[in-house]
C-alpha cells in the first residue's frame, strides 16, 4: 500500500550535522560563499524597505542602496488608501479583502476535500479510485491555458464567472491534486488496525472521517493551511481570469498599480505596495518555519 | 492489505459519493477540458468555438507565426538558463550550508524566504532593482564606475536573462530545501569510509553523493520543468513580454490570443502543444517513480 508518488521526504526536524572538520581556509572559503549568496537573496527586500521610506525627490537621485536622509511613511498610505487601481484611486487595500475573501473560503473548501479524497483513497478504497487518482495528479501539471477556456464558458454558462463561490470553485479544482496528495500520503502512514477497530465498534464512512481522522489529522492540516494560504494568496493567472472585476486579488491590483499606471512612477509607492502584497506570505513563512519546508515539495507541484 | 477482502457494494456508497468531487473534477475540469483544447484546435475557431474542422491547420499557422516561434525560444532560453542557475545555486548552496556552518538556521530562512513571495512581486522588485536609470547600474555608475552596464530589461536580446535571474532568486531555495533533505539523508558512515580512503571531500559530492542525491534531483528537475513551460506572471510583471515582444514567452501567447485577440483555435492548438511538452516531461517521472513504488510496496 505504498504511495504511488511520495512527496519527497523532508526531514521535519534535521539530523546532527556531519562532523567533518575542514581546514581554516576552507572555512573561510565557505563562509564568504553563502554570505555573499545571503547578501544576493537580502538585496531585494532591503532596497524595497528602504525605497518605500524615501520621498521621491531622494529616488531620483539613484542610490538604491543609500538609507533615506528623510524618512516618510507617506508612500505606505498612499499604497494602502490612495493609488490608482484602474479606474479607482482607494488603494490596494480593496485586493487585500478581496484576496482574504478568497483565500478564506478556498482554503477551507479545498483542505475539507483533499482530507476527505486522501481518506477515501486510503482506508476504503473503492474501485477505480487509483486510476482516478493517478489521472488527478497528472492533471497537477497540466498548464493552466490547455484548461482555461472551456472553464471559462462552463463558469459562464452557470453564472459563476467573476462570482466570489466561482474563485472558490477554482481553486480548490486546481488545488485539489496537491490537496489529495498530501492527505493520502500522511493517511498511508496511519496504522491501519485503527481504522479496522473503529470499524468493527461500528463506525461507518462519516463518523470515521470526522470522529477519528480529522482530529488525528491536525500536524498535515497545519501544512496544509500553511500551503494553500501562500500558494491562493501568490496566485495570479486564475485570479485575473476568473474572479472578476469585483472581486480582483491584491497580486492583479499590484500589477496594474505598477504596470498600467500613466505619469510619473511612483517608485517608493509601488514598492510600498509589492511589501504590502508580500506581508502575508512572507509573515506565514516566517512564523511557520519549518511547517512551510514541510510542504514546499508537495506545494511546488502546482504553480 | 489482510482486509481488501471486505465486501464492496452499498458499505461502499459513502466512499462513491465522497469521491464524487474528485472525479467530477477529473472527467469534466482537466480531461474533459482538455479534449475540449485539442478539438478546438482543429478547427477553425476565432471568438467563439465552431465546428468548422481544417485539420492541422491552426498548427501550421501556429508554426507560421513568428510570436510563437519567439515565444517558444524565449522559453528554452529562460529554461536553460532559469534550471541550470537554479540547480547549480541550489546544491552549492545546501552543500555549503551542510558544512557544520553557524547560524544554519538563519542562512536556510534568507535563502527560501523568496520561494514565499509571488512571482507577481519578484518581477515587480527585479524591475525596479534592474531600471537602468535609477537601478542598479545608475548606482553603480554613482560609485565612479562609470561603464558599468547593466540593461538587460531594456535590451532585447538580453531581456530573458533579467527575468531568468529573478526567477533564479526566487526558485532556488527549492532547490537547496531539496537538495539538503537529501544530504541528511546521507548516511555518515559514507563520510566515515571516504575520509578512511583519503578522498578529497569535492571528489564525494561529485563522484559519490550526486548520484545519491539521483531522486531529489529529479524532483527539483520536473518541478522547475513545469514552472518554466508555465512561466506567466513573472513575465506580466517585470516587462509585459517587451520591450517590443522580446520576452513574449508561450503561455502569454495563449492568454493573449484567448482573452484579447479572439483567436481561440491559434490559441488551442498552442495549449495543445504546451500539454504535450508538459507530458513529455512528467510522463516518464511519473512512471519511474510509480514503478519505484510498486517494488517497494510489492510485500505492504
Amino acid at each position: 500500500m505504498s504511495a504511488v508518488i511520495d512527496t519527497p521526504a523532508m526531514p521535519v526536524a534535521m539530523p546532527a550535522r556531519r562532523p567533518r572538520a575542514l581546514p581554516r581556509p576552507a572555512r573561510i572559503g565557505i563562509y564568504a560563499f553563502l554570505l555573499t549568496a545571503a547578501a544576493f537573496f537580502l538585496l531585494p527586500l532591503y532596497v524595497m524597505l528602504v525605497t518605500s521610506v524615501k520621498p521621491m525627490e531622494e529616488i531620483r537621485l539613484g542610490h538604491i542602496f543609500g538609507l533615506p536622509m528623510k524618512m516618510t511613511l507617506e508612500p505606505w498610505v498612499q499604497a494602502w488608501s490612495a493609488v490608482c487601481t484602474g479606474l479607482q484611486c482607494e488603494g490596494i487595500q480593496g485586493g487585500f479583502w478581496n484576496s482574504v475573501a478568497i483565500v478564506v473560503p478556498s482554503t477551507i473548501v479545498s483542505i475539507l476535500v483533499g482530507a476527505l479524497n486522501g481518506y477515501a483513497l486510503s482506508f476504503w478504497r473503492p474501485r477505480f479510485s487509483n486510476g482516478l487518482f493517478l489521472l488527478l495528479l497528472i492533471g497537477a501539471f497540466v498548464p493552466y491555458q490547455v484548461l482555461m477556456f472551456p472553464l471559462v464558458r462552463a463558469f459562464a454558462s452557470m453564472s459563476l464567472f467573476g462570482t466570489l463561490p466561482g474563485i472558490v470553485l477554482i481553486h480548490t479544482t486546481f488545488g485539489m491534486p496537491v490537496m489529495t496528495l498530501l492527505f493520502r500520503n500522511y493517511y498511508a502512514t496511519v496504522p491501519r488496525e485503527l481504522f479496522m477497530a473503529a470499524r468493527i465498534d461500528g463506525g461507518g464512512f462519516w463518523r470515521i472521517f470526522v470522529q477519528l481522522m480529522l482530529p488525528m489529522s491536525l500536524p498535515i492540516i497545519v501544512v496544509a493551511v500553511i500551503m494553500q494560504v501562500t500558494g491562493i494568496w501568490n496566485d495570479f493567472i486564475l485570479g485575473l481570469t476568473f474572479a472578476g472585476r469585483e472581486h480582483l486579488p491584491m497580486t492583479v491590483q499590484l500589477n496594474n498599480v505598477i504596470n498600467t499606471t500613466t505619469g510619473e512612477r511612483l517608485y517608493n509607492v509601488n514598492m510600498a505596495a509589492t511589501l504590502l502584497t508580500s506581508l502575508v506570505p512572507l509573515v506565514i513563512y516566517l512564523v511557520s518555519g519549518r511547517w512551510f519546508v514541510r510542504g514546499i515539495a508537495a506545494g511546488a507541484v502546482k504553480g | 492489505m489482510s482486509s481488501s477482502r471486505r465486501s464492496r457494494g452499498l458499505r461502499n456508497v459513502a466512499a462513491y459519493a465522497a469521491l464524487l468531487p474528485m472525479a467530477v473534477t477529473v472527467l469534466l475540469a482537466y480531461l474533459g477540458t482538455m479534449a475540449w483544447s485539442v478539438r478546438v484546435s482543429f478547427s477553425s475557431s476565432r471568438t467563439l468555438p465552431v465546428d468548422n474542422f481544417v485539420g492541422l491547420a491552426q498548427y501550421t499557422k501556429l508554426f507560421e507565426t513568428e510570436r510563437w516561434m519567439l515565444s517558444l525560444q524565449n522559453m528554452a532560453l529562460f529554461g536553460v538558463l532559469f534550471i541550470v542557475g537554479c540547480m547549480v545555486l541550489g546544491f552549492a548552496l545546501a552543500v555549503f550550508i551542510d558544512q557544520r556552518v553557524k547560524g544554519e538556521g538563519v542562512l536556510r530562512t534568507v535563502f527560501l524566504y523568496p520561494y514565499a513571495m509571488s512571482f507577481v512581486a519578484t518581477g515587480l522588485v527585479w524591475q525596479w532593482l534592474l531600471n537602468p536609470e535609477l537601478g542598479l547600474q545608475a548606482t553603480i555608475r554613482g560609485w565612479g564606475f562609470e561603464s558599468f552596464t547593466l540593461d538587460w530589461i531594456v535590451q532585447q536580446d538580453a531581456v530573458m536573462y533579467a527575468i531568468a535571474l529573478a526567477a533564479v532568486w526566487q526558485a532556488s531555495g527549492l532547490v537547496m530545501a531539496l537538495m539538503l533533505a537529501g544530504l541528511r539523508g546521507i548516511d555518515d558512515s559514507l563520510w566515515k569510509a571516504a575520509r578512511i580512503d583519503g578522498i578529497p571531500p569535492w571528489r564525494v559530492y561529485m563522484s559519490i553523493v550526486l548520484p545519491m542525491l539521483g531522486p531529489s534531483i529529479g524532483t527539483a528537475l520536473v518541478l522547475l520543468s513545469v514552472g518554466v513551460v508555465k512561466v506567466f506572471d513573472v513575465v506580466v510583471a517585470m516587462t509585459q513580454g517587451g520591450p517590443g515582444l522580446a520576452s513574449e514567452v508561450p503561455a502569454k501567447f495563449i492568454m493573449d490570443n484567448l482573452f484579447g485577440r479572439a483567436n481561440i483555435g491559434l490559441a488551442s492548438a498552442a495549449s495543445t502543444v504546451l500539454l504535450a511538452t508538459v507530458l513529455a516531461v512528467v510522463a516518464p517521472w511519473l512512471y519511474a517513480r510509480h514503478r519505484a513504488g510498486a517494488k517497494a510496496g510489492a510485500h505492504g
